[in-house]
């Protein structure tokens, strides 16, 4: 047993410097389903596998054909007329022995008509290459038993990709340019005495160059407000002008020339976001004010309870201000300085975040539920991420009308080289039929349509590769609840190596 | 053929020849279909097919997260004659993007262990693999190849193989003959953030031309390592550079080796202790690892994506089918999915691609040293350890050269010397060898007033 989970921390080691154990952890207890072994499903299979999911299912009536192996690595020659999900099966568990492989030799639609219940068991479906009819009877099923549902399809030269969920809660997003919280507007009262613990003008000049910019910042922010009013620097010209009242500061040496003091320095370079007031984000507002926020009963999902608790904490404790994120960037200063101040921001983080535990206990309590719901490390987890918000249209309109000819025509266009020509103007009645339904006034290029009938349907590996990727990336952000998954339609467009997310 | 102990039975005795109905059809509809959006020199034909089958040679630098991804991709675009190199053996922590290894596997060599798979898997392909550093090959080598392709995790490697590519142009009275060029196609990734770019070389810009674009390596001053630690990593640091050459724990000379888990268990031990005297948390194992092998995070899925991307150009590159990438790509999934293409530019005094010798201003008195600074420091060419020689009175004289002990002992008295103490006069060619490209570069000196 110990020796499996070493040898996984070791297998395992790259991502898990990625999402963390506990992301990992919600990996292997997911059960992915997959619909229909074509080389886009088997690739995002693979990308899903490879990181060690606890299991998949596929489903697929059809039978492997020459034309499935060709542009498929989970798929050889001897397969063919073999039922296409147990083939793929095989070569897909082989790539990972901790995982689970399994497959159903059916087609979605009967599994529909049979048993629709079949798909409430997955943490999430995945349907590749499937007709918009059956998408549409998936798409409901999964809706209300709150399955996340991903829609692929590689066509041509064009990836597809969309998200069907009812609600995602996204708890650690780990944004990349997050602007730091350092409350140097409205220092809550254990940073106020920490900065009054500080005497720039009696230090030496060790002590003076090692001291932390957030202080220095905060010392020279005091006497400006003293000297305007109460008025923090706002404009170009007032930044500036407390840029300069901080070049000040800096210690001088007999000749007047100034000391070389790389704290100072960045502290200066740190005024323009440093200055930034402490809000709460607007979207966060927003969730404060939703419905779910303000109605907690014992359906609510953990995470309405945690933002509910949250928006006590602001009106309450935190006097308006979401609780404290608690980390600080590293920045120029002696070990003693930079720890004491780092600790001053932590143990605030935890105050708050006690605080914010005992409004979800009450909560709890209130709905009848016990206070172990919802785990301590969430709940810190959870207030530490809050204060953090000719075109490819073209393609998607194309995707949808050629969807429309497969209804009518009980096949694609252009599969075969003899339809090519004559099926350009039967796809052009789809567009137009298309255009007309949703009243949009757009011009489509016969050049697109074209093109579309060239593609005849084929699915080229490479694209179906991209895809793989994207879409299994997206569907491990849907499973762990980290990082922001897109919302909710996404087009990649290999002839021109460019992309585009949707809301649709 | 290598065995593999995959039970994969092949149709026909050669390997070479099977085929079965059907196998390529997704791949012909893009070479046998005329279109709206091809390449104005694409023509629709069967021979194309023939061409990516039988003669198109493709050369696959790297067989880790991106090699594996771009040798299936494009064995299953249609290219059979693929060699791949690659100079690592296989570790336990590959397995989980790397899906062309197995457990047993690890130790052997990547590049061996990849060719056998797909060469197995995909009936018909044949990829050659070669255990070898890419500098361990020559122009000989390089030369045969139609399109080159990179997968590689270090910059150093990417400007080689760019200065290598570079080497190979001919020009015809200043007219660059364009049957010299060789594609490069070169992605990297790094966790959730990718790219992919198409350079011809002597026609676009190269990788040295956007040098600057690389975010610098976090390397933390020595007084910060020594004295003020802030941050885990400080302490671990401490350890590794500091520590462990004063108490050799392993014996003397053994040098500090990140694979070895009783090394990093000595050093992480250490690190707590240096980070508990100044009160800093968060040092642990995996941590302390991450430092000591400048680890980079990786998942399967960017290097899919970014290989993807690379691969597709290959098959444009290969076959005329679409424009190419014009010229590069970046990728990242950190937050949605989200893409950016634009042309980078060639820099006109690039100091690989753009052929002219480069002034390097120092004054008459300035040190050798100086010289040699700049060479390093120098954010358009951040050289490695240059080795500079000229010719002066009408011999070669070597000024520096640090990669062989005793020359360096016997040039290092040069360093403190001035310029024209060493002979060197206004104008002066010095010829400079570096890691960093397989080639001499030139520059001139010109003293300044």
């Amino acid at each position: 047993m110990a020796a499996t989970k070493a040898s996984k921390e070791q297998k395992y080691d790259r991502q898990l410097r990625l999402w963390g154990d506990h992301g990992q952890e919600s990996l292997e207890n997911a059960h992915v389903c997959l619909i229909n072994a074509t080389a886009t499903g088997t690739e995002i299979l693979k990308n899903l596998v490879l990181p060690g999911i606890g299991a998949f299912t596929i489903v697929d009536g059809h039978t492997v054909s020459g034309e499935d192996v060709g542009n498929n690595f989970f798929l050889t020659n001897n397969s063919i007329g073999k039922n296409r999900a147990q083939a793929a099966t095989e070569l897909l568990q082989e790539l990972n022995t901790d995982v689970s492989g399994n497959f159903v030799e059916e087609s979605p639609d009967k599994l529909l008509d049979n048993d629709p219940e079949f798909f409430h068991r997955f943490s999430i479906v995945i349907g590749v290459q499937l007709p918009e009819s059956t998408c549409l009877r998936l798409g409901s099923v999964l809706w209300s038993a709150s399955v996340p549902f991903f829609v692929c399809k590689s066509y041509g030269l064009i990836g597809y990709m969309r998200l069907v969920v009812q609600e995602h809660t996204v708890i650690e997003s780990h944004p990349d340019n997050a602007l730091e919280d350092l409350r140097l507007f409205k220092p809550f009262p254990e940073f106020k005495s920490h900065i009054e613990s500080y005497d720039l003008d009696g230090m030496d000049k060790k002590d003076h160059s090692h001291t932390p910019w957030v202080i220095i910042i905060a010392k020279h922010l005091e006497k400006w407000l003293s000297e305007h009013d109460c008025q923090a620097p706002k404009n170009y010209k007032e930044k500036e002008a407390f840029r300069q009242l901080i070049r000040e500061g800096i210690l001088k040496k007999e000749n007047g020339v100034p000391e070389d003091e790389e704290n100072f320095e960045e502290a200066i370079k740190n005024v323009n976001t440093a200055l930034n007031p402490t809000k709460t984000p607007s979207a966060v507002e927003d969730l404060f004010n939703s419905e779910q926020c303000n109605n907690i009963t014992s359906q609510s999902p953990s995470f309405w309870v945690m933002l509910r608790a949250v928006k006590e904490f602001v009106l309450k404790e935190g006097n308006g201000s979401l609780p404290v994120r608690g980390s600080i960037p590293d920045m120029i200063a002696d070990s003693q300085k930079f720890i004491n101040l780092q600790n001053v921001y932590r143990e605030k983080a935890l105050q708050d975040a006690a605080a914010v535990c005992k409004h979800v206990e009450s909560l709890l309590q209130s709905i009848g539920k016990p206070p172990e719901s919802i785990l301590e490390k969430d709940i810190k987890l959870f207030s530490s991420s809050m204060d953090n918000p000719d075109s490819e249209m073209v393609f998607y309109l194309m995707l949808r009308a050629v969807d429309r000819f497969y209804q009518q025509h009980s096949r694609y266009p252009g599969v075969y080289n003899y339809q090519v020509e004559d099926d350009i103007s039967k796809l052009k009645l789809c567009v137009n039929s298309l255009l007309q339904e949703y009243s949009l006034n757009v011009n489509i290029k016969d050049d697109y349509i074209h093109e579309f009938c060239r593609y005849g349907a084929a699915e080229p590996h490479t694209v179906a590769a991209f895809l793989g990727g994207s879409a299994a990336q997206e569907a491990i952000k849907i499973i762990s609840h980290q990082f922001v998954p897109f919302n909710n339609t996404f087009i990649y467009n290999a002839m021109s190596q460019t992309s585009a997310t949707l809301q649709l | 053929m290598a065995d593999t102990d995959e039970p994969m039975v092949v149709d026909g005795g050669s390997g070479r020849s099977c085929e079965w109905e059907g196998r390529w059809n997704h791949v012909k509809k893009f070479l046998e279909r005329s279109g709206p959006f091809t390449h104005p020199d694409f023509e629709p034909s069967t021979e194309s097919m023939q061409f990516l089958l039988e003669t198109c040679k493709i050369l696959v630098i790297g067989a880790g997260g991106l090699g594996c991804e771009l040798l299936k991709d494009l064995a299953l675009s249609g290219f059979r004659n693929i060699h791949v190199v690659d100079m690592d053996t296989i570790d336990v922590s590959n397995l989980n993007r790397q899906f062309l290894f197995r457990p047993k596997d690890i130790g052997r060599p990547k590049a061996d262990v990849a060719a056998d798979f797909i060469n197995s898997r995909i009936p018909g392909c044949c990829v050659v693999p070669h255990f070898k550093k890419i500098q361990d090959l020559d122009e000989t080598f390089y030369r045969q190849f139609h399109i080159i392709v990179c997968g590689l995790d270090s910059i150093l490697a990417r400007r080689w193989m760019n200065g290598m590519l570079l080497s190979l142009l001919a020009y015809d009275d200043g007219v660059l003959d364009p049957s010299s060029i060789i594609p490069l196609i070169d992605g990297g990734t790094e966790g959730f953030k990718g790219n992919a770019r198409v350079i011809l070389p002597g026609m676009t810009a190269c990788i040295d031309c956007t040098l600057e674009l690389y975010p610098p390596q976090i390397n933390f001053p020595m007084c910060t390592i020594a004295s003020m630690p802030r941050l885990p990593e400080h302490c671990v640091e401490y350890v590794r550079m500091l520590q462990w050459p004063k108490e050799t724990p392993f014996g003397d000379g053994v040098v500090l080796d990140g694979d070895d888990p009783e090394h990093i268990q000595w050093v992480y031990q250490r690190s707590l202790e240096r980070a508990a005297e100044f009160k800093i948390t968060g040092v642990t194992y995996r941590l302390t690892q991450g430092v000591v092998k400048r680890i980079i995070p990786a998942v399967a899925s960017t290097n899919a994506v970014i290989a993807a991307a690379c691969a597709t150009e290959v098959f444009k590159l290969a076959t005329s089918a679409y424009i190419p990438l014009n010229n590069y790509m970046v990728f990242n999934d950190v937050d949605g999915l989200y893409t950016y293409t634009f042309e980078a530019e060639r820099k006109e005094d690039c100091s690989a691609c753009s052929q002219v010798p480069l002034d390097l201003h120092f004054s008459p008195t300035s040190k050798l040293q100086e010289l040699l600074d700049f060479l390093t420091e120098s954010a358009s060419l951040q050289m490695k350890s240059p080795a500079i020689t000229a010719t002066v009175e009408g011999k070669n004289k070597t000024l520096y050269l640090q990669s062989v002990a005793s020359i360096e002992q016997r040039t290092r008295p040069n360093l403190s010397k001035t310029l024209k103490d060493l002979g060197l006069s206004d104008g002066q060619e010095l010829a400079v060898a570096d890691v960093t490209t397989p080639q001499t570069m030139l520059f001139r000196l010109s003293f300044a007033s």
